[in-house]
């Protein structure tokens, strides 16, 4: 059902893991729908993308779109990685089932809610970005209970 | 392609060599049509007949009481709108449970839109249904109650002996889905109080695309399929003369064999429940720990999501299955894990494992190591497990 690109980055994702005291950190989705993106970046004083990082609970074109998404916005200008779209995560990953597109609408959501984070944290205003409409505090208290 | 485990029975099974054996000929020398009157017809009519008694004596019921389908959910159709037809006079309330198969769900949900009224009963934290809730429930106005044996993702069998003796007690139709449950454990329509139920060949090692409806005679339940006087003009279409065959040899089969595969089933089943959860931490045992079907295992492990759990058994060669959302090709998880109260997060992780009487010991090793591993990796990747190890160390 997936492409073997897809199946590549679910098997062998790129950029898993945390960066301490990122420039910033987006987190989207929600436990109710089974998938949950976190990215983080790593941004220099030029504005640069110098790395990020990713951790992801969700099914593999979950994994693989934000696998995809960090390859894609590392290195680039904040303009730049503004402009990495769903499309974009998708067509590098020659494609997605139609009921997995979503996936790839959360990891675009992912990088503009860290970059979002990067904006707040500096105090500054980024051309285009509005403010994710991240809500993964739904049903926090449910994650909360012990099993 | 290398070497397959098959842990997904409860899908389906590998159809057995003596079933399909048993099959054969009824497609290349025996293939008269049993409504035909020479004796090259005969002989097909014969082994229906045959495999109409080695199903019934399994039931202990009637044979004429067996009526062939193209499989469960054509039974479980059958049994609720056609119930719902005949009976309508008397009423037009219906009592189910949260936790059936979508056969009996969906089925249910469309006779609500045609003026029925359904009571979808809750059921407890291990996914049993409450004899006296259910008693509770019925009114004047109550025509059937469809509950199901027992449940095909968490395993768990109701008690079928109660339900059946309160719905007897007031004169009220009782269906039950047996899918999972015929030829896994013992079935008594008469000491059961079951008027109907239904069942597939492919989940006992049969073939696919048959099934039959029990209906005790005396319900008045008509014909769904209309045509021919096949079934005793209760279902028309030419009878599926090998599918037949294969079930009664099928049957016959998983009969001979219930006591001694249960107690293997049971044990293995019980070794690889307590594996997983002595030794891979946040898992949780679904459905009940000892009412379950001999070969169900079913774990939520925490911080996971089941597709990825799959797909990666899956380059294991490990056949297993999950109540996560992905896998239904919807957003929300199973409504059976949801029904026994696991919140959103821990149903999108859990995962099935189904026993079939060619399971190893081995097989059941190498797929708890593949497991662990395959969990320990994606913890390492879930924000879950992130923000629940740092509260952890906060305290």
């Amino acid at each position: 059902m997936y492409s073997e690109k897809v199946m590549d980055h679910f098997q062998n994702p790129r950029n898993v893991g945390e960066i301490e005291n990122a420039s910033g950190v987006g987190t989207v989705g929600n436990a109710k729908c089974g998938d949950i993106m976190r990215i983080y970046l790593d941004v220099d004083e030029n504005q640069i993308i110098r790395d990020c990082k990713f951790k992801t609970f969700g099914c593999g074109a979950a994994v693989a779109t934000s696998s995809m998404a960090t390859e894609l916005v590392k290195g680039k200008s904040i303009q730049e990685a503004l402009q990495v779209t769903n499309k974009a995560v998708m067509e590098a990953l020659d494609g997605l089932p139609p009921v997995k597109v979503h996936c790839s609408l959360l990891a675009e959501e992912a990088i503009h809610a860290a970059l979002w984070d990067y904006a707040q944290k500096n105090g500054i205003t980024i051309e285009g970005l509005e403010k994710p409409k991240a809500d993964i505090h739904e049903g926090e208290e449910e994650e909360e209970e012990e099993y | 392609m290398k070497k397959v485990i098959y842990l997904d029975n409860a899908a389906t099974t590998k159809t057995s060599p003596e079933v399909v054996e048993a099959m054969l000929p009824y497609f290349s020398e025996l293939y008269g049509n049993p409504s035909s009157i020479y004796a090259l017809a005969s002989e097909s009519k014969n082994a229906v007949t045959k495999a109409r008694e080695e199903i019934a004596e399994v039931l202990h019921a009637k044979p004429e009481s067996i009526y062939f389908t193209a499989g469960g959910t054509e039974a479980d159709n059958w049994a609720l709108k056609a119930a719902f037809e005949a009976y309508g006079k008397e009423g037009s309330h219906i009592i189910t449970t949260k936790i059936e198969h979508h056969a009996i769900l969906h089925t249910c949900q469309y006779l609500e839109k045609r003026g029925a009224r359904i009571t979808y009963l809750d059921v407890d934290e291990d996914g049993l249904v409450d004899p006296a809730q259910l008693e509770a429930a019925i009114t004047e106005d109550t025509i059937l109650i469809s509950v199901m044996f027992a449940n095909n993702e968490i395993g768990t069998i109701q008690p079928i002996e109660e339900i059946g003796r309160i719905a007897r007690e007031h004169g009220i139709l009782f269906h039950t889905d047996a899918v999972q449950a015929f030829g896994q454990v013992p079935i008594d329509v008469e000491a059961m109080h079951i008027d109907m139920l239904s069942s597939s060949a492919h989940k006992i090692k049969g073939p696919k695309g048959i099934g039959f409806l029990y209906i005790r005679k005396g319900v008045k339940i008509r014909s769904f399929i209309h045509g021919g006087a096949q079934e005793r003009k209760r279902r028309a279409g030419t009878e599926n003369v090998p599918g037949i065959v294969g079930y009664g040899c099928a049957a016959r089969l998983a009969a001979q064999t219930m006591e001694e595969r249960r107690a293997k089933e049971t044990q293995m089943r019980d070794y690889l429940i307590q594996r997983i959860l002595k030794e891979i931490p946040h898992t949780r045992l679904n459905g009940h720990p000892t009412k379950r079907l001999p070969n169900n295992v079913n774990i939520s492990f925490r911080f996971v999501e089941g597709e990825s759990l799959l797909i990666m058994l899956d380059m294991e060669g490990i056949c297993a299955s999950s109540g996560s959302a992905c896998t239904s090709g919807s957003l929300d998880p199973s409504h059976v894990l949801l029904a026994i109260g696991l919140p959103h997060e821990i149903a999108h992780g859990s995962l099935r494992l189904t026993l079939g009487d060619e399971t190893t010991r081995e097989e059941l090793d190498f797929t708890v190591e593949q497991i662990k591993k395959i969990v320990e990796r994606l913890r390492g990747m879930s924000p879950l497990y992130e923000d629940f190890v740092k509260r952890q160390n906060e305290q």
